[in-house]
């Protein structure tokens, strides 16, 4: 088991790396100079030799290797580089907003998980029933909406016309701040766990080892319990942790329709304003998170299958 | 003998309805078992030996549907007790193996988790004792070093041993009858021969008689003391299995023991050719009028053609259905 | 039964948006664009304004109609784009293997590890906004899926001797892979392009939501959607519409997709969703 968790460890270096230099790349070799860029951030076109002084400055002459070793050096110490728009460091940007943005991840997550789930369970036990069909109606309904349109929706009815909760911000981080959002950015998730959980369970139904377990006389709620749940749950992780990467995307979305302070609304700002460091630095920490997420997520898969361990 | 038999089928009747279509999978069966005899069901693939086998066990589930007849266990009609009643029965009294070893056992739960549920089930006790059932439930199916195999997965065994654990599973609670279809198909041949043996002594020990169902009729008449056939969801001859290859009644019968090498024969030797049946089983979609072998059948005349052949008894509990039957 | 519902419900819907896209000009009441008039700001759904109009006084009705166009293009033509990279990188990598199934596998891994919306928005932060950015961002990032499918296929037909067969025949790699490879993946592909197009277009609202994608003030359901934003509480109506288009046609695809799985990719059906 350690071993293997070690190798999947060690798999995630060679993508990590690659991403850091499609991320460089992207933003450095690309016409349109950073310097160049400096000079949309409204306060009127700098001079020539204020360019030059920067361009120095920031060491952007140096050949594209040189300039590419020295941010990952950077990168390796922690260092994601100088905000343009505020000269703050992008790391402590960053870091103000992870908070926000894990609590509206998980949180999501957790909403698509406890009705995705069971809401295929139960559709599956009973194909072609009514609560099948109203299933899978809402299913297809959820993954074919446009996260914000529903926001919107959402934060007009509970927000404006109900009252209940506050239509957008942070505020003192309390829960009633957290619900929309989260629902929001759940609802797309949800819709795929109870479509994905809902195919799994009907194909484990047919397994020869589910009829041997009815064989022994099981009722078919211990057969749900004892057998068909954990095989379904390997194919549920699949889909859980694919979908973090699709999570993380739309909350850039969701993040900006509710004004929620976190690394989504940060990457939308820097790229409005081309704010290239912080840009870099909030995409990095998205896919590393990304990252992490699948990888503990294999090695949950090691513990529940054990095929898996020895292959 | 007193009372009633272990188990009887009464003109038993299987349908498959599917959509808006409606067929008749397995008609007019009818059987008895005794208290640890061995009875076995025979025909090629398609004939209806596995479902009438599900049905004896309970698990037809749909499109499949018992549509007619009784199955009795000692006396009782199974399908009228409660769902309740007939799973305390499932497993404990009547246990079943299937074909594929592999795929029975499910792939996520250590073997000696799934030998443990029978006792938790039936007997209600709690999974620290289960567990040590199940060392011991393993042992008596002669795996070595059970107490380590219990914490293997499937996937770890061979093909060999996971049929010694499904037959562990199902012997645990000691049933009344064992249900094997088709245990040995699967498997290579060399290890064929250990599970069958292993299967029997078992069972003779237990007192539990074997339902054995198979495609291969010597293997069948080697392990039972009794032997159906079944061709096209009917059962075309019953005989005691000494009886079978001496003096077989029915064509289609003859048609199997002929097609059977056997030691010392010419046949096995290869000086002459095994016989085979012609033609192909029919669908279930298009079974023909009359004797539904009669397009196969050497000896068919217009009768065959139209007419259901009658079951007719022969001497020591035999019986046939044919209208040229010898 | 369900199977035709899906395919008959999905294709009308993606039907009308196709229709309405092509005839928008002929259907619209107004100018999507010029026709601004402060006079008629803000006026609720009735029977002149069957959506109502924004702001500026346009009509809403003729706009979502206009933004029919910019969605089915991306989402057609970015989804072609897609297609045709994941067939001809899949289909190479399975076919010739080696080095260049290593590189392509790499790239795969990579493009499934950034989030396909946070990579399409490092893109358009490059490109700048505007279609053609759009076209680039959502063509280039959605490819992954088709990929393994493309290879995956390969690889299994190239087991079963279908190649060896074919080259024993003398046939070129270019035409086996035409010939032989390519039918065989078809079906599935298309059922991946069929979602994935529903894919494109949400994810061209949510980049024009964001100001990132087509520029006001020609109309694209996503900016429709941004400028509703701030007039929730006065204009709901803004709301609504825009975003209703973009449920039906995605719906619609979503359906279709499903649809055709079932009748093109009968073994996979259960498997994924």
């Amino acid at each position: 088991m350690l071993s293997f968790a070690i190798r999947r460890i060690l798999q995630t270096v060679p993508t990590v790396l690659a991403v850091v230099l499609v991320i460089f790349v992207l933003f450095s070799v690309v016409p349109g100079s950073i310097v160049s860029s400096m000079n949309d951030d409204g306060r009127g076109p700098a001079d020539a030799q204020v360019m030059e002084r920067m361009k120095k400055q920031l060491g952007l002459d140096d050949p594209v290797y040189i300039r590419f070793g020295s941010y990952i050096a950077k990168l390796a110490t922690g260092d994601f580089g100088t905000s343009f728009r505020t000269r703050e460091p992008v790391t402590t940007m960053i870091a103000k907003r992870m908070w926000p943005t894990l609590q509206l991840i998980f949180a999501s997550m957790i909403f698509a998980i406890v009705i995705g789930v069971p809401l295929g369970f139960v559709a599956a036990l009973r194909p072609g029933s009514f609560v099948d069909t109203i299933s899978m109606v809402v299913a297809v309904s959820g993954l074919s909406m446009a996260k914000f349109w529903l926001g919107l929706l959402l934060m007009y009815l509970f927000a404006l016309k109900l009252g209940w909760l506050p239509s957008f911000g942070y505020g003192d981080g309390s829960l009633k701040y957290l619900i929309l959002p989260a629902v929001t950015l759940g609802v797309s998730p949800m819709a795929l766990l109870a479509r994905t959980t809902r195919a799994a369970v009907l194909e484990i139904m047919t397994a020869d080892f589910v009829r041997t377990a009815r064989s022994k006389g099981m009722s078919e709620t211990r057969v749900v319990k004892w057998h068909v749940m954990r095989n379904a749950l390997v194919l549920i992780l699949t889909t859980i942790g694919l979908q973090f990467g699709a999570l993380m995307g739309q909350a850039v979305v969701v993040e900006k329709l509710f004004s929620w302070p976190g690394i989504g609304s940060l990457l939308v700002d820097s790229v409005l304003q081309r704010d290239i460091p912080a840009v870099q630095g909030s995409i990095l920490v998205v896919v590393l998170f990304f990252l992490t997420i699948n990888t503990l997520i294999d090695l949950l898969y090691g513990v529940i299958d054990p095929r898996i361990r020895y292959a | 003998m007193t009372g009633p038999p272990l188990i009887e089928v009464e003109n038993l009747r299987i349908d498959l309805n599917y959509r808006s279509s409606h067929f008749t999978a397995v008609e007019g069966v009818s059987f008895r078992i005794d208290r640890g005899e061995t009875f076995g069901l025979v025909g090629e693939s398609g004939c209806g030996k596995s479902i009438t086998a599900l049905a004896l066990i309970g698990l037809l589930r749909p499109p499949l549907s018992i549509g007619a007849g009784a199955i009795r266990f000692e006396g009782r009609e199974i399908q009228s007790l409660p769902a309740a009643e007939q799973r305390a029965l499932r497993g404990n009294r009547i246990a079943m193996i299937f074909q594929e070893p592999m795929t029975a056992l499910n792939p996520v739960s250590p073997v000696g988790r799934q030998i443990a549920e029978m006792f938790v089930l039936h007997q209600g006790k709690d999974w620290r004792e289960a567990s040590r059932l199940a060392v011991e439930a393993l042992a008596s199916v002669r795996i070595p070093a059970p107490e380590r195999r219990v914490k293997d997965y499937p996937h770890q065994l061979s093909g060999g041993m996971r049929q010694r654990v499904m037959i562990a599973i199902a012997l645990a609670r000691g049933p009344d009858l064992l249900i094997a279809d088709e245990p040995t198909t699967a498997l290579d041949v060399t290890v064929q021969a250990e599970i069958i043996e292993l299967m029997r002594n078992l069972c003779a020990e237990r007192g539990t008689a074997i339902l054995m169902i198979s495609h291969d009729l010597g293997l069948v008449a080697n392990v039972c003391r009794r032997v159906a056939v079944m061709y096209a969801g009917r059962i075309v001859e019953e005989r005691g299995s000494d009886d079978i290859f001496r003096a077989c009644a029915h064509p289609y019968t003859q048609g199997l023991v002929d097609s059977l090498p056997r030691l010392g024969s010419r046949a096995a030797l290869g000086r002459t050719r095994l016989t085979e049946i012609a033609g192909v089983v029919p669908a279930i979609t298009d079974f023909p009028d009359g004797c539904r072998f009669n397009p196969r059948c050497t000896r068919a005349t217009e009768i065959c053609r139209t007419t259901e052949p009658a079951t007719t008894w022969l001497g020591a509990g035999g019986l046939v259905r044919c209208h040229h039957h010898v | 039964m369900k199977l035709g519902a899906n395919l008959i419900i999905g294709g009308a819907l993606f039907a009308l948006a196709i229709f309405v896209g092509v005839f928008a000009p002929w259907l619209a009441h107004t100018d999507p664009v010029m026709d601004a008039n402060l006079l008629n700001a803000e006026e609720p759904p009735s029977w002149i304004w069957w959506f109502g109009t924004d702001a500026q006084g346009r009509d809403i009705y003729s706009r979502v109609l206009h933004g029919a166009r910019i969605s089915l293009t991306v989402g057609i033509v970015s989804q072609l784009v897609n297609s045709v990279i994941g067939v001809t990188l899949g289909l190479t990598a399975g076919y010739w293997g080696g080095w260049w199934d290593d590189v392509v596998n790499g790239l795969t891994n990579l493009m499934l590890a950034i989030p396909s919306l946070i990579f399409a928005l490092a893109i358009m932060a490059v490109l700048g906004p505007g279609l053609t950015s759009l076209l680039i961002a959502l063509g280039l990032t959605n490819w992954s899926f088709t990929c393994r499918i493309a290879r995956a296929s390969t690889l299994s037909l190239k087991s079963q001797g279908y190649v060896q067969a074919a080259r024993v025949l003398g046939y070129g790699d270019l035409r086996i892979m035409i010939t032989q490879l390519l039918p065989n993946m078809v079906g599935p592909i298309i059922v991946i392009g069929t979602l994935g197009m529903g894919g494109a277009i949400l994810a061209e609202a949510a980049l024009s939501f964001l100001g990132l994608g087509v520029r006001p003030p020609y109309p694209s359901w996503g900016s429709m959607l941004s400028e509703a934003r701030d007039q929730i509480t006065t204009a709901p109506w803004l709301s609504i519409f825009p975003g209703l288009a973009i449920f039906l046609t995605v719906l619609g695809l979503n359906l279709l997709g499903d649809g055709l799985r079932d009748i093109l990719d009968p073994q996979s059906r259960s498997r994924r969703t």
